[in-house]
């Protein structure tokens, strides 16, 4: 597949990205030289995954995994992430769509059906919604749980504790009360040197707040 | 090729067997109890010509767990029963979710390893590897990685491997009624586990494998001690065989029981012994080999038939396979260092910590601040005992990953529980869950 001179995971991506309809795929990446990253059109995902699948020079089999990833910046919010596995070719593949609280993502457990699993995990995780998925109940967390915790504006500690209760004689849920704060470090120094060495980048937000507040001192509240 | 993943009350023998038992003894105190199932109700007002019948089934519902010692943890399968044949497999998990991805998210890489261990906790030295062959590739260090570290990393690898089949095979002999393969086996998992102790200085949670190594060297006498055992190990393998692999009830437990054909269990992301059980010969071992795997030599055992009893000597012809390799890193490991040489990543020696000030920087700076990982991402996997052991790893240039997720492989067999056990006895799904080697805190995370 591909000249000796394009690397192989470049030539494969080339070549899926001549195959998949016209504009299905959005950008092809090597990442690091080692990993082939495809980030997919949202309404193009069936189609691109369909055809990993089922043509031989790609057969992605295996789907071994699918997760959210939450960047709260972005829009739009939410990546889910594929990985695919060839066991005939012995390659792996990741696709990439984004996605946000509200847009479905089409469900691919008509073409895995151990996506099922997955899709719930991320709903559970994410409050990813996957589109004709038909048993998109929570996964790992309790019963009656509200929210998503793996997004990044979920607190690590969580909303609420759960205890028996010895005098009611039941199971409990209480607002968490934490005996000590959570301690999270901000590792990132904040002094200035003569170039920016890596974790020295607060320096540069340091600095734009500044010239920002300088700004406002200089233009006025009014403005 | 597509498993179905839920069924429908559906008709044939199962709806004729229901309404001839109804028609036979329409009192009954378990036809009254059973569910009304009829098909295509017309709704009211409106005239339906098609044979409309209705039937009495016999349909009731098993919590089978989460206290069951058979359910392997903290397994809650609601099991959907038609007498005494499963017909609708539905497993709650979740029960021991502790948030690992979550916490992980708020630890630097090297307070995000401990984590690891807990997660398969019945091998912990394999999740480790794939963390730390994550974080390396990020790093960019896999190349640098000295050789006696990747040795021994591969000698681990493969005593877990052991350490884990021993586990799952006797205790799946238990479930299906054998005691004794559990009283032989645990005697050498206990020997596997004192060789951890030495290394990492736990038992369970050793957590010794490093980005860019192993934590410390392995004590003087280890090798020794390990090639020791290792001797004497083959026999107690045969041993284990000798009480299960002819066993007349063992076999009627196992043979034909949840049998998964190749292409339905590369449907369901099957991977590992379970995958290899089915007739597909793939092993990450092999096909991507990572550390020491390509200058080793082993065989990849292949079952033909998918049913719980091939998955039993698929994982017992690993343990011979995994003693030729440990063999093979016993006789080429030679002394050198245990890790990569940079105080950007490894902390400086203790000794040397007293003299140098620079050392004594390092060593504060990577146990309060950690190493910073460049942005990128990985999915990194191993061969875990289990199967495919990856991590999907986001980092994002700072000291803590952004996103880690965790591809347990026991996630992805328990999932086709229901393929597996549809039609099937309740004993038969049992067995199943034995043969799958479900272990929770790698499922639920």
């Amino acid at each position: 597949m591909g000249t000796a001179a394009v690397p192989p995971l470049h030539a494969l991506g080339a070549a899926i990205a001549a195959t998949a309809p016209a504009g299905a795929i959005e950008s092809v990446e090597v990442e690091r030289g080692a990993e082939l990253v495809l980030r997919v059109r949202r309404e193009a995902l069936l189609p691109v995954l369909a055809l990993l699948r089922d043509d031989p020079r790609f057969a992605f089999e295996q789907c071994m995994d699918i997760c959210g990833v939450d960047w709260p910046k972005r829009s739009p919010r939410f990546d889910v992430v594929y990985n695919l596995l060839s066991l005939s070719l012995n390659r792996r593949v990741r696709v990439i769509v984004g996605t946000d609280e509200a847009i479905p993502v089409p469900s691919v457990a008509g073409l895995w059906p151990s996506a099922t699993w997955y899709e719930r995990e991320t709903w559970d995780m994410y409050g990813i919604v996957f589109e004709g998925q038909t048993d998109l109940r929570r996964l790992l967390t309790d019963y009656g749980f509200e929210g998503h915790p793996l997004r990044k504006d979920f607190p690590l500690t969580g909303y609420v504790e759960v205890r028996y209760d010895e005098e009611r004689k039941q199971v409990v849920y209480e607002p968490v009360k934490l005996t000590q704060e959570f301690r999270n470090f901000d590792f990132l120094s904040p002094w200035e040197a003569m170039t920016t060495l890596p974790g020295d980048e607060k320096v540069h937000t340091n600095r734009e707040h500044l010239a920002a507040q300088a700004r406002q001192r200089l233009e006025g509240p009014g403005q | 090729m597509s498993g179905s993943s839920h069924i429908a009350a559906e008709g044939g023998a199962f709806t004729d067997a229901a309404a001839d038992l109804a028609q036979r003894n329409p009192v009954s105190p378990l036809a009254s109890a059973g569910a009304v199932v009829s098909d295509l109700a017309p709704s009211p007002g409106q005239e339906d010509t098609r044979e409309t019948h209705t039937v009495e089934v016999d349909s009731h519902t098993i919590n089978f767990g989460p206290q069951h010692p058979a359910a392997h943890g903290v397994l809650r399968l609601i099991l959907e029963m038609k007498g005494e044949v499963v017909e609708r497999a539905d497993p709650h998990i979740g029960l021991l979710h502790r948030g690992t991805e979550k916490l992980i998210e708020y630890k630097t890489y090297l307070q995000a390893m401990p984590y690891m261990d807990r997660l398969d906790y019945v091998s912990p030295m394999c999740m480790e590897h794939s963390f730390v062959l994550a974080v390396e590739r990020l790093l960019g260090i896999e190349k640098d990685v000295p050789e006696r570290a990747r040795w021994i990393r591969t000698l681990y690898a493969e005593l877990t491997r052991i350490a884990n089949h021993l586990l799952n095979i006797t205790t799946f002999a238990l479930d299906v009624g054998a005691i004794t393969p559990s009283f032989w086996g645990f005697e050498q998992r206990e020997a596997i586990l004192e060789f951890y102790e030495a290394a990492g200085g736990s038992h369970y949670h050793a957590n010794y494998f490093r980005a860019g190594g192993v934590n410390r060297d392995l004590p003087p006498a280890l090798l020794d001690r390990i090639a020791a055992w290792a001797r004497q190990f083959l026999p107690v393998v045969d041993d284990l065989e000798r009480l299960l692999t002819e066993n007349r009830i063992f076999k009627q437990r196992t043979v034909d029981i949840g049998v998964m054909t190749p292409e339905q269990a590369i449907a369901w992301g099957f991977s590992g012994p379970c995958l290899r059980a089915s007739g597909c010969a793939w092993d990450l071992r092999k096909a991507q080999p990572y550390d020491m795997y390509d200058q080793v030599e082993f065989e990849v055992p292949v079952g033909r038939h998918g049913d719980c009893y091939d998955r039993y000597l698929v994982r017992v012809h690993e343990m011979r396979q995994s003693l030729r390799i440990v063999e093979q890193c016993l006789k080429r490991i030679r002394p050198g260092p245990v890790r990569i040489q940079d105080n950007k990543i490894t902390p400086p020696p203790r000794a040397e910590m007293k003299r140098s000030m620079e050392a004594l920087i390092h060593h504060f700076k990577l146990y309060t601040e950690g190493y910073h990982v460049p942005a990128g991402a990985t999915y990194t996997a191993t061969e875990a005992p289990k199967g495919e052991f990856g991590v999907y790893m986001v980092a994002d240039g700072t000291n803590k990953p952004y996103r880690c997720k965790i591809r347990a492989p026991g996630f992805a067999h328990l999932q086709a529980i229901e393929a597996l056990s549809k039609g099937h006895m309740l004993a038969d799904a049992v067995a199943i869950i034995g043969s799958l080697d479900i272990v929770f805190g790698e499922i639920d995370r």
